[in-house]
Formats: C-alpha cells, structure tokens, sequence
C-alpha cells in the first residue's frame, strides 16, 4: 500500500506533464485547422465544434495507431491467420520497436545524469555503436559463422564503439575541465560525419545506391520474438529490458553505483570521502555511451537492417526528455520510453489518418522536456502539493571544472 | 521608540514556530534574544521586518499597533535589519551601497546626489564611531566592516529599533567587541537595539534584558545581572546542559601525528602553511586557535589528503604521507569531521543510510566483491542512529531533512563507527545548538579516553577552552604558540589570535 502510494506520488508529476503537453497539444491541432477555423465568421458553433473534434479524431488515431484494435486482434487471434494476426497487433509491436532504442539511450542519459554528467551525447554514441556493429557484420558476411556469433559480435563492437565515444568527454572533464554537455554535443557532429564518410567507401556501402547508406544485412539479424510476417520486433527489446534491470541494480545496489550517485550529487563530499570523482565521470560516460551504442547496434542489425547517416532521428535528445521525465529511475525509463514510442507510431498514423502533421509530436514532446524542467509551474497550474523529487541531481551545472 | 510584540503567533505547515510569543523592549535598550537553532528567533525577526505576518497577534511601536506588509513598511516604521548574509553589492562603494534604494536626487531628472549621501553617511559614521570609509569599494572591505556599513544603511534609513540577525557568527574576538561598543554607543543615543545570538557570553555582554526562547514559546525573561552562562544555557535547552564536558586529565600516549616544516599553498597556489612542526599524541586533545583564514583549513585537508603538501612531512601513525589520497589517510585510521558538513561531510540529497556508509561503503560489512549487504548497511545504519541519537523518521529520509545538529551527528556516527587512531575535526560544532554541542563534545572526549589522538580545529574560544588539552594558536599559517589548557585564557588567547607575539613556551 506504502509502495503503491510511493508510485502514485513519483507519477503524479510526470504524468500531469504528459497530459498537460496534450492538452496543449490540442490546442495547438485547433489552432491549425485552417478549414474549419476559416469557416468562424460565418458558422463559428460548426467551426469550433469541427475543430475540437478534430483534436478527438487525431488522438483517437493516434492510440488505435500505437496500441492497435482490440477487437480486431481478438477476433484475428481466433481465427489463427497468421496475417490477420500479424497486421493486428502490429501498431502495438511498433511502438515496443520504437521503444527499444529509446530505452537504451534513456538508461544512457539516466545513468551519466545520475553521476552528474549531462550527456547529450546519445546521438553520436548510438550511431558510432551502429557503426561499429556494421563494419562488424560487413566484415564477417563470408566468414562463415553461424548469424548469432556474428549477431553477438556486431553488438560488442557497437558496446565498444559507444563506450569509446562516451568515455571521450568523460575524460576530457575528468582531466581538462572541459564541460561534458559542449563537448558530447560537439562529438554527435563529428560522430555523425564519421558515419558519413563511412558510408561513402565501397567497404560498407550499398552497391548502386546514390543515397549513404550500406548494405541491407541479411545474412545477419536479431532473432523476432514471435514469427509472423512484417513483424519487426526482436529479442533487442528483452535485451533492454534486461538492461534496465542491470543498471538498476548497477546502481543501487552495488559500490560503483554508489560512488556515481555519491559524486552526482556532490563531487566535494565524494573527494572527502575518499572517491575519485574523475574516476566516477569517466566510468559514467563510457556506461552511457556503451548503452547508447548498444542501441544503435540492436537497431543496425536487428529493426532497421541497414546504416544510414539519420539512423537515430532524434532518439538522443527524445531520451534525454524521457530519462528526466522518468525521474532517472531505470522502471521508469522503461515506462516513458513505451510512452514515447507510442507517441512516436501512433504519431505516424494520426498522419496518415487526419492529415494533423506528424511533426506536432516534437511540439508536445518539447512541451513534456519544458513542463518536467518546471516541476513548479506544473504544481501551480494543477494546484497538486508535492514535493519535487529530492533523491536525482538537479539540473544545474554540474562538478566544478578539473576535480580528479 | 518602545517595541512590543504581543502574542506573536505564527504556524508552518506542520511547526508552530512562534507560540504567542510577548517581548518588549524600552527605547535606548538592548534586547538580547537567545535560543537554539530552531526555537523561532528568526521567525520572529522575519515577522518584526515584514517578511512574514503573524497568524496573530501584534505588533505595537510607540503604542501604535502596526502591520507590516512588505520589508519597506517595516523600513518606513523604523525597523532596520542588518541579516547573517550581508545584502551589499560588492561592487559599489559604501556611499552607493548604502544610499541604494533610498538615494538623494537633485534635479528634474532625479540625479544621484552623491554629495549629499556621502556628507549623511560620514555624519552618521562619526557620530556612532562606526569608522566607515565613504569611498572604499565594499569587495575590498573586511567582514567586519561590511557589518557596519549593514548598520550605517539602516541608521541612514533613520531606524530607531535595530535587529542585529547572529551578527558575531563571521566576527573576529576583536571585531565582536567593536561590534558590542557600537551597540552600547547606538542604544545610548537612543536606538532600540534587538540582537539575536546563540552565543551566551555575547548576550550576558551586550544585552540590558535577555530573553529566551525555546521551541516557539518564550523560555524565561532575565538580566545578565540576574543570570549566569549555566543557568541561561538550562533555560535554553531545557534541562540541565554541561557547558563544559567533564574530562580527566589527558593521558599522552606515543606520537600519532606528526608534521614537521610542513608547508601548504592555498587554491590561489599562495602559501597558506608557512612551515608548521606540531604533534599530537594518543590520548590527547590538540585544539587549534585562531581566526577564519589563517592556514587552518589548508592544514586540515593536507593531513586528510585532500590536499597536496607543499614542503616538509606529515606523518600518521609511522606512515609518511607522500602522496597522499583521501582514502589512504582513512585507511590509516584517521576520523575527519570535515568544516562544512552540508557540502564536504555529507551529501544532503542521499539518505541517512547512504550517509552513514560514505567513506566506508567499499569495505565489509557493507560491501563485498563491489556488492552491496543491504541488510548489513540498514542494521549498522540503524544501530548508529540508536548509539548517537539521531534524531530521524528513519534511516531512510534525506540527510538534508535533518536539522543541523542531527547532520553532524551522522558525520560524527560514520566517523567513529569504525575504530581510529586519529581524529581531525575542523569546526565541529559551528552552528549547532548548546545540547548538540555538548553531545559532539562528549563523543570526541570519549575517543581520546579510548587512546585515539585528536587534532580539533575552531574559531571558537569557548569551544577552544572546553576540549583543548594543549592549545595551539595560528596566526598566518604559522602557529604563533602552544599553551597548556589550564593555562590559556580568553586573554592570552585573543591576544595571539591577533597575531601579538607571545613568549610562553612552546611546549611541543
């Protein structure tokens, strides 16, 4: 009952953001409907009602779009078609794929923020770990070892490649000073144009494509969790959600969890207590970036099947919202990545279905970023009395410069 | 003009944190107020300069009932409030900073009469010997001085009752006894002058009526006359306090710390040890004087490791500590309560049990293989929270929930829960009420009659003379002399912290 309460109370906040952000959301719909808003001089009642429902209409498709019919998956259950099943629950399946990614990288950002860095860094960490499970992948393609070896060491070279790319900032602030959030941003370009140039060399590139993109790995995939036709999803996202409870244990229950936390809230008090808090900062960046890469890996080899330069599409900065949004807990990184996935398919569909454009989904998804940045506006505009959680580091700058 | 507060009540969410409190104070008086942190002193002081306003009650100037909604109104009545935290820009000069808000203006443009602010604050200075410079910049001005500009703005505001917020907690013994002759000189022209303190020699020194408050409700009202330093320290807490922890005779043992021509640079890479020798063995309490900013702090964390030595030697335990690591020093058996706790002794944001285990996490029982015993760690965690009497919800609440005295004692837990060879405490009790100190004090008499030696670091004369078997003096990063604890006084002490050169013997 405690617990339940205890949960009730963590949720409150973020999940008053999440509707506050679609209540906006809705308003901004309204706003935009020019064909019905236009008609307000001469009907306003037709205008506005038109308008309001088709806030209920966009959302409407935006839940069938993530989560499915279902009566329609109960009644394509009964009848056993394999592709009445598979397009059924497919809405569902694609938002738990566009989740997986989402998870890894959120663990990223949640376990470097937890140690007081603000890695911003998930973009290039992801893409440099994809990178590194193609060249992998590429390489090994007449090996001749069975799929799963090569499944197992793509995605060691994307956990190598990621941790490199975070443990590069991790170092250079444990040792110059130099501000983790300049220096991780600064390396998503240069990661970005390193995928590029990759990409342009005839090693990993898609024989007769003009666009950089590399070959479709077929010879190699990440085993679906259940068989059915243009089902994507894959035993990446158990893997994520093993790794949400890895890091949770990682951190809570173990001494380097320990000394990440301790030097996330006080780098000070971790040095008098005989920590090294450039230790602590390079071991954090270099978890993340594993993670992060690890992600882009999963979706290399496994959901997506091919490298291109936008593989991440955002995923980096959509997980730094949702790790915050989660209160940096690993359950609920998990949560809010489900959360944002479902936002990001069905988003997909309310485009398809209402012609409300797609690209409203970064609206209300930098409405969710501002609102739990401002636990205080939240709190004043529902008039909810809690307490701001107290037990993750603020948001303001973070270890003074050089502490090793 | 005479001040009353009747009945002054006032409710936080879950505190009563003044209980129909009633003070008065005559024109031309000085009203101490004494109590521990927590009892309401501020609260009252926030409702009386229009920070808060009473649930109810009154207050009454000149027998006008008045209420204050915002600082000014209780700025025009003629409260003036000089704050623990000065509210100075440091980058003005005192004739700015003091006119700030209430300038002179010449002209249709309203231009800043700066010759007419300067010749009001040199008037005001002269006449109440505040010895202000008009034209310094307040950055480049002591502590000391910036609390008297505090007071110029608010006599230059024509306050008539002065509220003096802690005003000796940054002050040197010297400048605390400027401070108290200004305040003579203030309520014989006239002035109402209201101090709050937790300090007892301060009130028993300054105030003509004393009264004491104890969680919310007034306590007793007295005279120094009538009192004494004991009888107001009982009325503080409530029970009877030992002011001064009883303790035998220091037993010395064999040498424990030893520093030899040890130097220092500060972060501003200055020399702030300037070749220091002192030891200190088992079984003995070394304290050591001296004013804020005189090396201290740099020869604390030199001998925990936090910081590197820059010429000469420290040895712990038969250990030369070359390059030394804060966990190095630990491991040795050394104890540090560090001097601020809330941001280098603990980490306010993690819980008491987290806390409890900080520097010690990565040994058994809490931990084996980087795994973590929960169970050990809440067993130990509660059982330190019994032995110390930490006052806690549970093991589980936030360490920066607890009050101040509470925070050292999870500081002073984790230190002692393991056994030591050697303690440095620097500033041990600072900020903490007489019942915590006394406590604190207790458990480190206790560890040096276990045989641990004891290197105490305090800006505190009262606390100094309490706990020192031997005291050495500091005086800009040297130390200017080692007395006896029975025969160091007050005086001799002063003096030397002062930098006067002393010729009693170095006993070291």
């Amino acid at each position: 009952m405690n617990l339940l309460r205890s949960l009730a109370r963590r949720a409150l906040l973020p999940g008053l953001s999440v509707l506050s952000a679609l209540i906006l959301g809705g308003v901004g719909i309204i706003i935009t409907d020019f064909d019905h808003l236009s008609q307000l001089g001469s009907d306003p009642l037709v205008a506005i009602g038109g308008a309001v429902s088709g806030v209920f209409n966009g959302y409407g498709a935006m839940i069938a779009g993530a989560f499915g019919d279902p009566s329609r998956i109960a009644t394509a259950l009964q009848t056993g078609n394999e592709r009445d099943i598979a397009t059924a629950i497919r809405p569902l399946t694609e938002t738990l794929v566009a989740a997986m990614p989402l998870i890894f990288v959120g663990l990223a950002v949640a376990i470097s923020f937890r140690a007081g860095m603000f890695n911003i860094g998930g973009d290039g960490q992801l893409i440099l770990g994809a990178l590194g499970a193609t060249i992998v992948a590429i390489a090994l393609q007449t090996s001749g070892l069975p799929s799963l070896v090569i499944l197992v060491l793509a995605i060691a070279a994307s956990v190598v490649a990621g941790a490199l790319w975070g443990f590069i900032p991790g170092f250079l602030k444990a040792r110059t000073g130099a501000h983790e959030v300049i220096t991780t941003i600064m390396l998503n370009y240069v990661a970005a144009q390193i995928v590029l140039f990759a990409l342009i060399g005839p090693f990993l590139r898609q024989a007769g494509s003009s666009q950089p993109i590399s070959k479709s790995m077929t010879w190699v995939d990440v085993p679906p969790i259940v068989t059915l036709p243009a089902i994507r999803l894959d035993w990446g996202f158990v893997v994520a959600l093993v790794m949400a409870g890895v890091v949770s244990w990682l951190l809570f229950k173990t001494t380097k969890g320990f000394e990440l936390r301790a030097a996330g809230f006080s780098p000070t008090a971790a040095r008098y207590a005989g920590m090294s808090a450039g230790g602590s900062m390079m071991l954090a960046m270099s978890l993340s970036g594993a993670l992060a890469g690890m992600g882009g890996g999963f979706m290399v080899i496994g959901t997506v099947g091919q490298l291109s330069n936008d593989l991440s599409g955002g995923i980096g900065f959509n997980a730094i919202a949702l790790a915050l949004l989660a209160g940096l807990r690993p359950s609920g990184v998990v949560l809010a990545a489900l959360l944002f996935g479902a936002l990001t398919t069905g988003g997909k569909e309310m485009g398809i279905q209402t012609g409300i454009p797609f690209d409203l989904l970064f609206f209300i998804i930098a409405l969710v970023i501002m609102f739990v940045a401002a636990p205080g506006l939240i709190r004043s505009i529902w008039r909810v009395r809690v307490k701001p959680a107290a037990d993750v580091p603020s948001m303001a700058p973070s270890a003074p410069a050089g502490t090793v | 003009m005479r001040l009353e507060l009747r009945d002054i009540t006032k409710r936080f969410p879950g505190v009563l944190a003044n209980d129909r409190i009633s003070v008065s104070a005559d024109k031309g008086e000085v009203l101490g107020m004494l109590g521990e942190n927590g009892a309401g002193k501020t609260t009252l002081m926030n409702i009386l300069s229009g920070l808060y306003r009473p649930d109810s009650g009154e207050i009454v100037i000149e027998g006008t009932p008045r209420t204050f909604d915002d600082p000014a109104a209780a700025i025009r009545a003629g409260v003036g409030m000089v704050h623990q935290h000065f509210m100075l820009v440091p980058v003005f000069d005192v004739v700015e900073a003091v006119a700030l808000g209430s300038e002179p203006v010449t002209g249709a443009l309203g231009t800043f009469n700066r010759a007419e602010a300067r010749r009001r604050i040199v008037e005001l200075s002269e006449q109440y010997k505040l010895n202000v410079p008009p034209d310094a910049k307040i950055e480049s001005l002591p502590v000391g001085v910036r609390q008297r500009v505090e007071i110029l703005k608010a006599l230059y505001r024509k306050s008539d009752i002065l509220v003096l917020d802690e005003p000796s907690a940054v002050l040197t013994p010297h400048e605390t006894e400027e401070l108290f002759s200004i305040i003579r000189s203030l309520a014989k022209a006239g002035t109402t002058v209201i101090f709050i303190t937790h300090k007892l020699n301060e009130v028993l020194a300054v105030a003509d009526k004393i009264v004491v408050l104890r969680r919310g409700r007034v306590a007793g009202t007295t005279t120094p006359q009538e009192t004494s330093r004991q009888a107001l320290a009982n009325m503080m807490v409530g029970r009877d306090v030992e002011l001064i922890v009883p303790k035998g005779p220091a037993k010395p043992g064999e040498v424990v710390l030893s520093i030899t021509d040890l130097e220092v640079r500060d972060d501003r890479l200055e020399v702030a040890v300037k070749g220091i020798d002192l030891d200190v063995r088992a079984g003995e309490i070394v304290a050591i004087a001296g004013v804020q900013g005189n090396g201290q702090t740099e020869l604390i964390e030199a001998i925990v490791g936090l910081r590197a030595v820059d010429a000469g030697t420290i040895n712990i335990a038969g250990h030369d500590i070359g390059h030394p690591s804060p966990r190095m020093v630990s491991d040795l058996g050394v104890a540090h309560i560090p001097e601020d706790r809330g941001r280098d002794g603990l980490i306010p944001y993690m819980t008491v049990a987290d806390n409890y285990i900080l520097d010690s996490y990565h040994n058994a029982p809490y931990s084996r293989r980087g795994v973590f015993d929960l169970k050990a760690v809440s067993e130990r965690a509660r059982q330190g929270v019994e032995d110390f009497d930490i006052r806690t919800p549970s093991i589980e609440t936030l360490a920066g929930a607890l009050s101040g005295g509470n925070q050292q004692k999870v500081v002073v837990a984790r230190e002692f829960s393991f056994p030591v060879k050697l303690v440095v405490a620097a500033q041990p009790t600072r900020g903490l009420d007489v019942g915590s100190i006394e406590y604190i004090h207790r458990r480190i008499v206790e560890q040096r009659d276990r045989g641990a030696a004891i290197l105490i670091v305090s800006t505190e004369l009262d606390e100094i003379l309490a706990v020192g078997d031997r005291i050495a003096v500091m005086y800009d990063g040297q130390i200017v002399g080692i007395l006896e604890g029975e025969s160091a006084t007050y005086e001799n002490l002063g003096l030397l912290m002062g930098g006067a050169e002393f010729g009693v013997g170095t006993a070291a």
